[in-house]
């Protein structure tokens, strides 16, 4: 943790309320997430106990699960997950704008323009937790593969028509959520954590309802107070007071509510089962609707707690001005969803099990980009994340204290006007190291000549003044302003073109399989016990 | 793998030099007349790296293989390219370069033979072409060459091999498995375990998808004294140790001026008397830039100029003055550097190098001051334990290496939570920093000076 | 150092009756479990938990009498699930765990009954069984064998799932977790606890090595988990190197518990049952605790220290890794004072950049605040 925030964090503790770690919000909020609070059960990978989801805080819609052992309800969850995630996605993918993207011509080699489609806006999954996050690619590896009816007449236990592609969704959403700064899927433990500082420790604050006892406490209740209420306080039954936000359920609410209705459900179910005439069968029925409904109730009251946080998170985060910039990185976030629209139009087979080499490599490079242009970004939106890199000096903010015009040596002399600037910060300045400043959002560089006598910086600027002899106007800057520069670059390169899948060096294993098909999990009776 | 013909731990007649002539011997067979399309080179600190890659690049040439090398910095390319020219004037050499201003070392421009440009296209007929793997990656559509020398491998990324791979039909692998490994700065869990995760080194890919290749070693170090070998062999080399090229009369540190008795002045008796020093000050727990540590390395540095240090070894007869160009200062931390600068220039002292671990990889000195990874650290964390950053830090050095720091380093090992996550399929690498700490900090203590400054 | 640590293993008489002492008379001591190894594992500096736990007192019992009752806790779903799946991995009389391994033709496999009376009787049993099963020329399974491990002076006992003795004399521990390997990966922090766990069996089973000829323990365990989102269990090789050693060398430093329990005044006591929720705070306040964040996911007695390390204000509540830039500083009154310029040397670094923190906040907050006034402040989308 940096200083800076270590800091936050110690007057959080003081004044028992958290500090802002942001000044505007460095997310994308749509207008119109969907919020997904999902649950499990113990000791099973795969096994949804519920959800709640949907995009209206005050109607969510609820699936529960009312015995997560048996695989038919649970493909009935997944139909009904399915049925209210992909609608919801469908609605963006067709609006559309028109945009350009550079593609190697096939024939030429040459980089060319084409006119492609580009969603206008993008999808966006709203989870409690990090663990929530997790969930969803378990949920989305668990049914991607799976086979319909419809693929495969023989498959032994054929999924719901909707399921796989909700899979395929849930994938998608779930890989991008590894790129920094993207806003496809987020958690709300995430969220909140990117723009406070609450007084306790990055680990307790991956509890929701602590952390919002420390943003946003009732009554003015001392934050650590509020907290503890929230992770330990119970009721006379010693149910927690704040439910996990999932997708683990509390122990003591498993063994003492919830394995009983199941229970009761089970006899129920086995009752009707056995039932012998009409009438028994009709007695079982109802007792079979009461416990279910029983199962239902129990599960709703779980996740209601935590539905209601997520949406009290958004609307925290709703509070502050969006970052500048975060617009430039939800257009990357549509351009990744529109990507994969097409992918699944165009009939492309499920997201492999593991990447290949390329792909890997491709991710990782990608992901790196985009941490770089996030940490810019971030710095040159709010000045309360550059004084973070003020501080550990790899910015500084200066005033112009003489602006002197000199050339280069060149036939055709270019400005390269020379600054000295005064500063209190103490930046990591070495002859020849570049520094940038914002001008018009983009980039001005400068290079570090050496310190004056009276500690005063001289700069060099390098560019962006035109191609006259004479600089363009304001674009070099006057005695007496006050500007900010970084040490780091603003835009990142872009990484070097790796081969192509099938070109895969002989140092990376060759190339992968052509004729390698994902198959479907192996399915056994045994999935059920 | 072959199995090495050095048994470790055969008393007797060991003939360091006649072990590694065998060895580069067998190296160089391998990669000019073996059949497997890569060849890997284990090489210790101060084995002889950069020889054997000039030698073998030589040999490539001559064998009118054209030849592509890929070293991992502008400075090692610049240096692999002196040293060819310095041994083969007559060489044609290209230095493909990148497209920033200053884009290699001014003494490239005296030399005659050697052709710099940006684009590879322009060096494309030439015996020899030498750049970093990143602007190799960017190389595309030429010939492919058909050999390549891969240096300072084990500090490639898996991606950045990925990238080059495709230039060259066979490939020479050098590199040193003990020192910092490549890092991601996101997450790359999701590829653990598989063979080619991007983050892992270059070198374990290559293995893991070609395990039948021929693996070498370089069995001496001619860089590290008698003194030092055992202890870095056994901490971080375990299953491949080493030897000192030197024996233990063989290297001698001196100075002309007494002791004053001070505590500086007694750890560096003790460290040119035993090749090895610990200045321990009193526990406390500091910042990073902790001033009396960083004035007590300053000090050591100072002293160790003052008192008219020589040193003896095999490369000549007669003393060779301890001048500040033979001396550097170790730190895990880059304030730490700036810190210990600043120190050495109020003292009055120019010349002498300091730098990170991460930057001092690959250098070698007469006498090294180290500042302690963990002094004073209240906690230590995962960059601080970190096994190739303790590995570098004590094998710089010809002569002796003095080590600042406070007391309580065992005792903040011993609280050290042990709760890594594991992931599947991961090779382990054994000993992990903590153990090697321990190692390190057990011998240290033999040769340590308690000082309150 | 290794011949310290072994030695370090074993107590003098006394230590283990003082310890008894502390823990009740009459009161039997707790085994070093899965829990109490990964309290270890989080805070190994800890002398409250050293002490508690080498005198094998039930932590979890103290904290329920301390007002600060543990939250941890099983789901009963986990658990019936667990037990299944270990009984289908030793179905077949050992041979589905052969396969696991890798060998398809055991020929016959060997499943010694080991039970016997009372935990020495079946520690020595399972040696037996081990000892005939290394002569042996075949393939045996222990099913739930017994193993002891002197630590701190008492015998701490130990239930691996099971252990494989090979034809060659090979011992391999073999972990079960119902935690799934999906794609060959599972979950890093749960197989980092497996492979703890499993180390501290190597150990133990070492010992029993020493004695046995032919015997070798392998440094390298099994870990079988459910594969993918079935119950058909699957297999990986975890190399405990690293585990082993490490966890060795903090049960050694168990021998601190010495001078812990000499410090401690006369009379106290953390018998449970007898003693008043007053006396056991006085008791467990004699003794320094050493709370991190960490400890609140395994240590039971995490939350009456974090109380205790929030009353003192110490910086640590907010995590071990802030300490790293504070130096001298430990508590969160003296932090912000000191960046206040109220307190402390402007020559310390420390302080001198908290001051720099401090002004570069204030700075960047009141600039953001002239900048967007909050009335104009409104949701953009």
């Amino acid at each position: 943790m940096s200083l800076i925030s270590t800091l936050a964090r110690m007057e959080a503790v003081e004044s028992g309320r958290a500090q802002p770690l942001a000044t505007v919000r460095h997310r994308r909020l749509s207008g119109r997430p969907l919020v997904l609070v999902p649950l499990t059960t113990a000791g099973e990978a795969g096994a949804p106990l519920g959800a709640l989801v949907g995009t209206d805080p005050e109607e969510p819609r609820l699936l529960v699960v009312a015995q997560p052992r048996d695989r038919d309800l649970r493909f009935a969850f997944l139909a009904e997950l399915a049925e209210e995630v992909l609608p919801y996605i469908d609605s963006f993918a067709d609006v559309v704008e028109a945009a350009e993207r550079s593609e190697v011509d096939p024939e030429t080699g040459k980089k060319v323009k084409v006119e492609v489609e580009l969603c206008a806006d993008a999808p966006q999954l709203i989870v409690p937790s990090r663990a929530g996050v997790e969930y969803l690619r378990l949920l989305g590896r668990s049914t991607r593969f799976r086979r319909t009816a419809e693929q495969d007449p023989e498959t032994p236990f054929p999924a719901p028509p909707r399921v796989p592609l909700l899979g395929r969704w849930l994938t998608h959403f779930g890989d991008r959520a590894r790129v920094p700064g993207s806003s496809l899927l987020l958690s709300a433990t995430d969220l909140l954590n990117r723009h406070w500082a609450t007084g306790q420790s990055s680990l307790e604050d991956q509890h929701l309802g602590a952390l919002l006892a420390w943003i946003d406490p009732h009554d003015g209740e001392p934050g650590s107070e509020a907290a503890l209420r929230a992770e330990v306080g119970r009721d006379s039954e010693g149910q927690l007071l704040c439910p996990p936000a999932g997708p683990a359920t509390d122990p003591a609410f498993d063994n003492r509510l919830l394995a009983p209705a199941i229970e009761r459900y089970d006899r129920a179910r086995q009752a009707v089962g056995a039932a012998e005439d009409g009438e028994a069968a009709e007695r079982g029925l109802g007792e079979l609707h009461r416990a279910e409904r029983e199962v239902r109730r129990l599960v709703a009251s779980r996740m209601k707690p935590t539905w209601e946080a997520v949406w009290r998170a958004i609307g925290l985060l709703r509070e502050l001005p969006e970052g500048a910039r975060v617009e430039d990185r939800w257009t990357r976030d549509r351009w990744s969803f529109t990507a994969h629209r097409d992918r699944v139009t165009a009939g492309e087979p499920p997201q492999p099990r593991r990447d290949d080499a390329v792909t890997a490599a491709r991710k990782l490079a990608a992901r790196e980009q985009a941490q770089g242009q996030l940490e810019a970004q971030e710095a040159l939106d709010d000045p309360l994340v550059l004084a973070g890199r003020r501080l550990s000096g790899e910015a500084f903010t200066a005033e112009v204290v003489e602006v002197t015009m000199a050339w280069t040596e060149s036939k055709r002399p270019a400005p390269r006007p020379l600054l000295t600037v005064r500063t209190e910060d103490r930046p990591h300045l070495g002859e020849k190291v570049k520094v940038f400043r914002s001008l018009d959002g983009k980039p001005q560089s400068a290079e570090f000549v050496r310190y004056e006598e009276d500690g005063a910086l001289l700069l060099r600027i390098l560019d962006r003044m035109g191609r006259s002899k004479e600089p363009a106007e304001g674009s070099v800057p006057e005695k007496g302003e006050r500007i900010a520069w970084t040490l780091f670059e603003h835009d990142q390169r872009v990484g070097p073109q790796l081969p192509e899948a099938e070109e895969t060096p002989w140092t990376h294993g060759g190339p992968p399989r052509a004729d390698a098909v994902e198959l479907p999990d192996a399915v056994t009776p045994e999935d059920v016990l | 793998m072959t199995v090495f013909d050095l048994a470790p731990g055969t008393a007797g007649a060991f003939d360091p030099s006649a072990a590694a002539g065998r060895a580069t011997a067998d190296i160089l067979a391998a990669t000019l007349h073996g059949t497997a399309r890569g060849v890997v080179v284990d090489s210790p600190p101060g084995a002889g790296k950069s020889t054997l890659v000039v030698r073998a690049a030589l040999e490539l040439a001559a064998a009118g293989r054209r030849l592509m090398v890929v070293a991992q910095t502008n400075a090692q390319v610049d240096d692999l390219v002196l040293r060819l020219a310095e041994k083969e004037p007559d060489l044609e050499v290209g230095r493909l370069h990148s497209n920033d201003s200053d884009p290699y070392d001014k003494a490239l421009e005296d030399l005659e033979n050697v052709r710099k440009s940006a684009k590879a296209g322009d060096l494309a007929g030439l015996p020899v072409v030498l750049s970093t793997a990143a602007k190799w990656a960017h190389v595309k559509n030429v010939e492919p060459w058909a050999h390549a020398i891969v240096d300072e491998a084990y500090q490639m990324r898996s991606d950045a091999l990925l990238a080059v791979a495709g230039l060259f039909e066979r490939a020479l692998f050098v590199g040193d498995p003990g020192q910092l490994d490549p890092f991601s700065v996101v997450g790359a869990e999701q590829w653990a375990g598989l063979s080619y995760d991007p983050s892992a080194s270059a070198v374990s890919t290559l293995l893991a998808h070609n395990p039948e290749l021929p693996q070498h070693r370089l069995p001496v170090s001619w860089r590290l004294p008698a003194s030092a070998a055992p202890l870095v062999s056994d901490a971080f080399y375990p299953f491949t140790p080493f030897r000192s090229g030197t024996g233990d009369g063989d290297r001698k540190l001196s100075f002309g001026v007494a002791s004053d008795g001070s505590g500086p002045d007694r750890v560096l008796d003790e460290a040119a008397e035993s090749g090895w020093g610990l200045l321990e000050l009193p526990a406390r727990h500091t910042p990073r830039t902790d001033p009396e540590a960083v004035g007590a390395v300053a000090l050591v540095v100072r002293r160790l100029l003052d008192r008219g240090g020589a040193a003896v070894s095999e490369r000549s007869e007669t003393p060779v003055p301890l001048t500040p160009d033979r001396v550097a200062v170790g730190t895990a931390h880059r304030d730490q550097a700036a810190a210990v600068r600043a120190a050495l220039a109020e003292l009055g002292v120019t010349g002498v190098t300091v730098d990170t671990a991460n930057r001092l990889q690959g250098r070698e000195y007469d006498v090294t001051v180290v500042l302690h990874p963990l002094s004073g650290r209240p906690d230590a964390t995962a960059f601080h334990l970190e096994t190739g950053r303790l590995c570098v830090l004590a094998s710089r050095h010809r002569h002796a290496c003095v080590v600042v720091c406070r007391a309580g380093v065992a005792d903040l090992l011993d609280a050290h939570p042990s709760t890594e996550p594991v992931q599947l399929g991961v090779a382990v690498s054994f000993p992990d920093g903590w153990e090697a700490n321990h190692a390190v900090l057990s011998h240290l203590e033999e040769h340590r000076v308690s000082w309150t400054p | 150092m290794s011949a310290s640590q072994d030695s370090g293993l074993s107590r003098p008489p006394q230590t283990t009756r003082i310890l008894a002492e502390l823990r009740g008379p009459t009161v039997p001591p707790r085994p070093l479990d899965a829990r109490a190894l990964a309290a270890l594992a989080a805070n190994p500096g800890c002398r409250r938990r050293a002490l508690l736990d080498g005198a094998g007192v039930d932590k979890s019992a103290l904290a329920a009498k301390l007002g600060s009752p543990a939250p941890f806790g099983q789901s009963q779903f986990a658990i019936v699930r667990g037990n299944s799946f270990e009984a289908k991995v030793k179905a077949d009389g050992g041979r589905e765990l052969l396969r696991l391994i890798g060998v398809e033709e055991p020929g016959t496999v060997s499943v010694p009954d080991l039970a016997a009376a009372g935990p020495q009787g079946r520690v020595a049993r399972t040696a037996l069984a081990l000892r005939e099963a290394t002569g042996a020329d075949g393939w045996t399974l222990l099913d739930h064998p017994l193993l002891a491990l002197e630590v701190a002076g008492s015998p701490v006992y130990l239930e691996p799932d099971a252990v494989v003795v090979r034809p060659d004399g090979g011992w391999t521990v073999v972990e079960i977790k119902s935690f799934p390997m999906v794609d060959g990966a599972a979950d890093a922090s749960k197989v980092g606890a497996a492979a703890r766990q499993a180390a501290v069996y190597v150990l133990a089973l070492e010992r029993v090595a020493a004695l046995t000829e032919g015997a070798r323990v392998a440094q390298s365990v099994l870990l079988v988990c459910p594969k993918d989102f079935s119950n058909v269990p699957t297999a990986s090789v975890v190399d405990v190197r690293k585990q082993r050693s490490v966890t060795r060398r903090q049960l050694a430093r168990l021998t601190r518990i010495d001078e812990i329990a000499a410090a401690l005044p006369e009379g106290v006591s953390f018998d449970v049952a007898e003693r008043s929720p007053e006396e056991l705070t006085a008791a467990v306040e004699c003794v320094p605790h050493q709370y991190a964040p960490e400890c609140l996911a395994a240590c039971e007695l995490a939350f009456h220290c974090r109380s205790r390390a929030r009353e003192a204000g110490a910086v640590e509540t907010l995590g071990r890794s802030v300490r790293g830039e504070l130096g001298g500083l430990t508590t969160v009154g003296a932090v912000l004072a000191a960046a206040r310029g109220e307190e402390g040397d402007p020559e310390d670094p420390a302080v001198a950049a908290l001051r720099r923190a401090r002004a570069l906040r204030q700075e960047a907050l009141e600039s953001a605040a002239a900048r967007t006034p909050r009335e104009h402040v409104e949701c953009p989308c």
